[in-house]
């Protein structure tokens, strides 16, 4: 078999796949309900109902779906220039880690300003923690996969040990967690009352930003470029290694923002599970979203709404909530297949 | 306190331990050795290694031979490994994301499988594992006996695994066409070899070693399986290939100084008693690998046509 390029997708072929990939990861899923002995069906629609069948589990999944418009942007921003920084959950950390730095007292400002000093000081950590990386790839060749990936296991360790040690919270019965973080170092509530946070917000219009940079700005012309053809983007005289420093800075610029909206936005002080893997599930988000910034907002809500919706209809029908975990990687697969689809025709023979 | 640093290096139990932690990653980073010489990355690593850590260990719960589990362990692998092939070869998509996708697919998978199989579980269950054996004769050698036979058989497995794989590669027309088509793809399809099957039963191969690198967990060292066991240690063996230059006995000795340094760590924390957070020491064994890939990347040369998709016909 090999494949054989296709003429340009026409939008329809363009939007049937992905929708194809979908629906194959629904297919998949309700094997695997099955096999733990309930019916698929009800089984979704519980998870339906469970993401968006009342005001609260809307809100819910709007919440958790905030960090992941986070990652799902640093990975959108870092993959389109081929820059494959698989650690926004270290950078998210490192946002997170700033925020108590900055929110625990060190300043203090009424929110209008106290809140742009932490997201500025939360952007720059994240930012620097993959500078280092993307120093060591344009310098030394060294893969940036990898020293991603080890650098999550690293920053991990610094948060648990700064957690025990110079962040401790003295009032919290020696549990590794750090002091509440000011009042006015808060993102505000959307609505009175609920867990949905001006996070929400800020993560919107950094979605519009960043579709502003790639789609309009030189930056943005210059990362498509590379991550198209680094060899014809140096032949054009673009900057290679100074677009993908660029791009790192911007991209774990984001991913800190993920921490952000964790401390100051939901929980109010940081402790080690303020993640459970976001920096991962944004590689899914911005590839559900074949790496446009707009529709990072829309899956990253509709995987959220699948995690939101698993717990709830888990703990209803008894299926193991990791089926959400599941179907999020099967989707990427699928869907990953499906854009390689539209472009190519499979010639059997 | 120094000189208590410095005569650990020379115990006995701290070279053992050092082949004990080497062991899975001995099987695992000659799995990854395997793909990237046949030019595919395969960063499903971490999430098979999760995977035959469990199939392995279920086998063996629900009554199996040892043995029957690791074999369980390697067809599981094997099967990820066809996936990952068969979506980076034919179709030739991006190693990278097909490589996290694989991993997370095959973590989530497990851990569905583990609470769908063991739901009403609180703690892991312990089987009966692996027992170390002390290879008669052998294991009479003074110092270097003790540190290489008296070990667990999965142990013995790895030692003829590298054996395997650095004849197989370098001895067998086999091992030629793996290498070639990391290097040169278009010579082999001229010779009439497909690049296709060389690729994906290398994929294959390599990923049912990852599988059993994690089974060593579950059946010769921990003897239960737990979530997060792998912890990062698939990463880890992504590095060594690196550092070893992609050839088995340097990737070996990769893993065994590697391991070598695990072990003296542990130790170490015993040594200075608390004055060092213990995270450092636990950090050590990434930072470790971070610091070997900056020290090799220079002279570091790749497969040639690593993470390169290969078509039928094109030049």
């Amino acid at each position: 078999m090999r494949l054989e390029p296709k003429p340009a997708p026409s939008l329809f072929i363009s939007l049937s796949y992905p929708v194809l990939a979908i629906l194959a990861t629904f297919i998949i899923a309700a094997v695997l309900v099955m096999i733990a002995g309930a019916e698929p069906f009800s089984v979704f629609y519980l998870v339906f109902k469970g993401a968006a069948g009342s005001q609260f589990a809307l809100l819910e999944t709007l919440t958790r779906a905030t960090p992941l418009i986070f990652t799902g942007l640093a990975i959108a921003v870092a993959f389109r220039a081929k820059l494959w920084n698989i650690g926004a959950e270290a950078q998210l950390y490192a946002g997170a880690v700033m925020v108590v730095l900055l929110g625990t007292g060190a300043i203090s400002a009424p929110p209008i300003i106290m809140i742009p000093i932490i997201i500025a000081g939360a952007m720059l950590a994240g930012a620097l923690l993959l500078l280092g990386p993307a120093i060591l790839k344009v310098r030394f060749g060294v893969d940036e996969v990898v020293t991603t990936l080890l650098l999550n296991f690293i920053f991990l360790l610094v948060v648990s040990l700064l957690l025990e040690g110079p962040l401790k919270d003295p009032m919290g019965l020696g549990w590794p967690q750090s002091e509440r973080i000011i009042a006015d170092a808060r993102l505000p509530r959307i609505i009175q009352g609920k867990r949905l946070h001006y996070g929400f917000i800020i993560a919107i219009a950094s979605a519009v930003g960043v579709w502003i940079i790639m789609a309009r700005t030189t930056l943005g012309y210059e990362m498509r470029s590379v991550g198209h053809n680094p060899e014809a983007a140096k032949f054009a005289g673009i900057p290679v290694n100074r677009v993908l420093v660029k791009t790192a800075l911007l991209s774990g610029g984001l991913a800190a923002l993920a921490g952000v909206s964790e401390v100051a936005g939901l929980k109010g002080n940081l402790t080690l599970d303020i993640s459970p893997g976001f920096g991962y599930t944004g590689i899914v988000v911005a590839m559900l979203a074949l790496l446009n910034p707009l529709g990072v907002v829309i899956s990253a809500i509709f995987v959220a709404g699948i995690f939101v919706g698993a717990d709830a209809m888990s703990r209803a029908a008894g299926v193991p909530s990791y089926i959400s975990e599941v179907m999020v990687a099967t989707a990427l697969l699928c869907m990953v297949t499906a854009i390689m689809l539209t472009r190519y025709r499979i010639r059997w023979k | 306190m120094l000189i208590d640093a410095i005569e650990i290096l020379f115990t006995t139990s701290l070279w053992v331990a050092a082949i004990r932690i080497a062991s899975p990653l001995i099987f695992a980073t000659m799995g990854e050795l395997i793909c990237e010489r046949a030019g595919v990355l395969n960063l499903g690593i971490e999430g098979i290694m999760v995977s035959g850590a469990f199939t392995g260990w279920l086998t063996v719960y629900l009554g199996g031979d040892l043995w029957a589990g690791v074999l369980v362990a390697g067809l599981t692998g094997a099967m990820f490994g066809l996936l990952h092939g068969f979506l980076t070869v034919p179709l030739g998509l991006s190693q990278h994301v097909t490589g996290i996708g694989i991993t997370l697919l095959a973590t989530s998978l497990t851990y569905f499988t583990y609470r769908v199989a063991l739901s009403d579980v609180t703690s892991p269950p312990k089987i009966d594992a692996f027992e170390p054996y002390a290879v008669p004769g052998l294991s009479e050698i003074p110092f270097l006996g003790e540190i290489l036979f008296y070990q667990t058989p999965l142990t013995y497995f790895a030692y003829f695994i590298v054996a395997l794989v650095s004849w197989g590669l370098y001895r067998t027309p086999l091992g030629l066409a793996v290498r070639a088509v990391g290097e040169n793809p278009s010579a082999v399809e001229a010779q009439g070899i497909s690049v296709t099957a060389i690729r994906v039963g290398a994929v294959m191969t390599g990923s049912a070693l990852m599988a059993i690198g994690g089974a060593f967990l579950t059946m010769s060292s921990f003897n239960s399986f737990f979530f997060e066991m792998i912890n990062g240690r698939g990463w880890i063996c992504i590095a060594l290939v690196v550092f070893g230059s992609w050839r088995p006995g340097k990737a070996l000795l990769g893993a065994i100084l590697f391991a070598a340094f695990d072990a003296y760590q542990i130790r170490l924390q015993q040594v200075t008693g608390g004055v060092v957070p213990y995270q450092l020491f636990l950090m050590m064994p990434y930072v470790l690998s971070i610091l070997a890939l900056i020290i090799v990347a220079r002279r570091a040369s790749y497969p040639k046509a690593l993470m390169i998709p290969y078509q039928k016909g094109e030049r």
